[in-house]
């Protein structure tokens, strides 16, 4: 899900068609946050739906045999469960079990984890968003800004966003550095690096295919232009 | 310089970076470092940051930039955590925030008594007047429910059945999510452009008003007013605030004014969110007296006093705690 197409991974100032969302901080840094859609979004309310089914099961089943005191916990249990349940996670993590399992995070606009008051805010005002059945307002609403923000999201100032995780690093292939001939834009440079970065990645025919495209570059066609081009990495990569 | 050397330069700070902000995200009482080790978290976040921006600007590979950029975004959170994610003090919200937030923004306040209370006035006095107007608000078997549970001669006004001790539990716990919910939704209600808000004062204020109104005119007052007055102190003015917190959001989005509509929703958010707070709290107090109070065969001249103290109670509370000191 993160592999391909990740937006973040080609960090850039160009106006794209994405879900890339850029926040700059007091340092000068331009933070990339990658918003999630309506259809991660409702897989994540799913299974939160399904784990409050199951926390509903336990606490009504020994609440049955203790009378009015036990249907006084079981309505009062309940009634917690239902608003404040998104709360105690959002605080503790930044997401609920259902959004921590399809790697959501929330977020305020700015990029900080999501404090108490927003955080009310939001899960309040599900009741707006869930109207006339599951979720339809918040839904159009997710559709009709380029945040997806629900209603909820708007009035809080909160992003739901993928967690990103650290990239699994792959050392450069051990070729023997080859200066690269000619003068090349930084932008080029990084192509080649990422070429050999991606390298244990690719099946044997994909890199060859790739590496035709260079061969002009390299002079060589298959294999041998696949190793051609990781000695250009290893030299941008290492120096001589 | 090459890639492969700054990345050597760097690691161990990188990777002390990870160790702090790994061990932030943990609950507190479960973190190992010491707080000194904490002192140099700026400093190290600030470099890190520098790094990005070298590792950006020279074109690294994709990889390095973005376990950085990973990094840094956390780093980010850390340093930037706004309100420590804990809870607010409670105490310092009940006895100042809360009543003045209420009364910044008092005018929403008496415009959702008014959309509340009129209806339920004149419903009142109509079905007072005319036996059948109530069949048009409730269904017959809910007047039947009603008029079985403010039976002069049944003891435990307010209830259907069963007088024990364990039925007063019960209908706490049922007080509790079924009116702070009705509550919260009168509050969400008005993002949809002050329409829910609307629709749940007027008809919770249509059916209070003409219970009122019918159980009157059939004899029944003394059981049913002895029975609503003492609670309602906290029940009917929270539903008002919780009113007025969703009128808040209503005006945002209807005339946001200065302000783009989705600024203006945020600034007026905040106060909304303690106006239904502070209300979710006297709702927890409303069905406190209501299930253990309201519901008890006391004599009615009691209860009215009672009800009388509550609710000078309640407005002075709202018009006069944290009135000094304010700023």
């Amino acid at each position: 899900m993160k592999e391909a197409g990740s937006p973040s991974r080609f960090p850039s100032s160009d106006p794209q068609l994405d879900t890339a969302r850029h926040y700059e901080t007091p340092e000068g840094i331009a933070l990339v946050m990658r918003v999630a859609g309506p259809v991660v979004r409702a897989w994540a309310w799913a299974i939160d739906l399904a784990i409050r089914a199951g926390v509903y099961l336990l606490i009504s089943i020994p609440f049955a045999y203790l009378g009015g005191i036990g249907t006084a916990g079981t309505l009062i249990g309940f009634f917690l469960i239902e608003w404040f349940y998104p709360v105690v996670f959002e605080l503790r993590s930044g997401s609920t079990p259902g959004k921590q399992a399809m790697g959501l995070l929330v977020l305020h606009d700015n990029g900080t984890p999501v404090a108490l008051s927003p955080s009310l805010i939001r899960n309040l005002l599900r009741a707006a968003d869930f109207l006339p059945f599951l979720y339809g307002a918040g839904l159009v609403t997710m559709l009709l800004n380029r945040d997806f923000k629900r209603l909820g999201d708007m009035a809080a100032g909160t992003l739901v966003v993928y967690r990103d995780i650290p990239p699994e690093r792959h050392p450069l292939p051990s070729a023997a550095p080859v200066a690269l001939p000619g003068d090349f834009t930084g932008e080029e440079q990084q192509v080649l690096l990422a070429f050999g970065e991606r390298a244990a990645r690719l099946t044997r025919e994909r890199r060859a295919e790739l590496a035709g495209i260079l061969s002009e570059l390299s002079g060589r066609e298959g294999e041998a232009g696949v190793e051609k081009l990781y000695a250009y990495a290893s030299w941008l990569a290492r120096g001589r | 310089m090459r890639q492969d050397r700054f990345e050597q330069q760097h690691l161990p700070l990188w990777e002390e970076l990870t160790l702090l902000l790994d061990d932030l995200e943990r609950p507190r009482r479960k973190r190992q470092l010491s707080a000194d080790r904490y002192a140099r978290l700026p400093w190290l976040y600030r470099q890190l940051c520098n790094h990005y921006a070298h590792a950006r600007g020279r074109h690294y590979s994709p990889d390095l930039e973005q376990q950085l950029h990973v990094l840094v975004l956390q780093g980010h959170r850390a340093l930037y955590r706004q309100g420590g994610g804990g809870w607010q003090p409670l105490i310092p919200f009940i006895t100042n925030g809360f009543p003045r937030a209420l009364r910044r923004n008092a005018r929403y306040f008496w415009l959702a008594a008014a959309l509340f209370l009129l209806p339920a006035l004149l419903i009142g006095v109509l079905c007072y007047s005319d036996p059948d107007l109530i069949y048009s608000v409730l269904d017959e078997q809910q007047v039947l429910d009603i008029e079985v549970m403010y039976d002069p001669f049944n003891g435990k006004p307010g209830r259907l059945e069963g007088r024990s001790s364990e039925t007063d539990f019960q209908m706490f716990g049922y007080y509790i999510a079924n009116n702070i919910g009705i509550g919260f939704r009168t509050f969400a209600g008005g993002i949809l452009a002050g329409v829910g808000t609307l629709l749940l004062l007027l008809f919770n204020g249509l059916v209070l008003g003409s219970v009122a109104g019918h159980l009157t005119r059939i004899g029944y007052q003394d059981t049913f007013w002895s029975f609503v007055s003492g609670h309602g102190a906290f029940e009917l003015t929270a539903i008002v605030i919780c009113g007025a917190a969703g009128l808040l959001l209503a005006h945002a989005i209807v005339a946001p004014g200065q302000w783009t509509r989705l600024e203006a929703l945020k600034r007026n958010a905040r106060d909304a969110l303690k106006l239904v707070m502070g209300a979710a709290l006297m709702l927890l107090l409303a069905a406190f007296i209501e299930a253990f109070w309201s519901s008890s065969g006391v004599a009615s001249e009691i209860k009215y006093l009672v009800a009388a103290l509550l609710w000078l109670l309640v407005a002075a509370y709202l018009a006069g705690a944290g009135q000094r000191g304010a700023g």
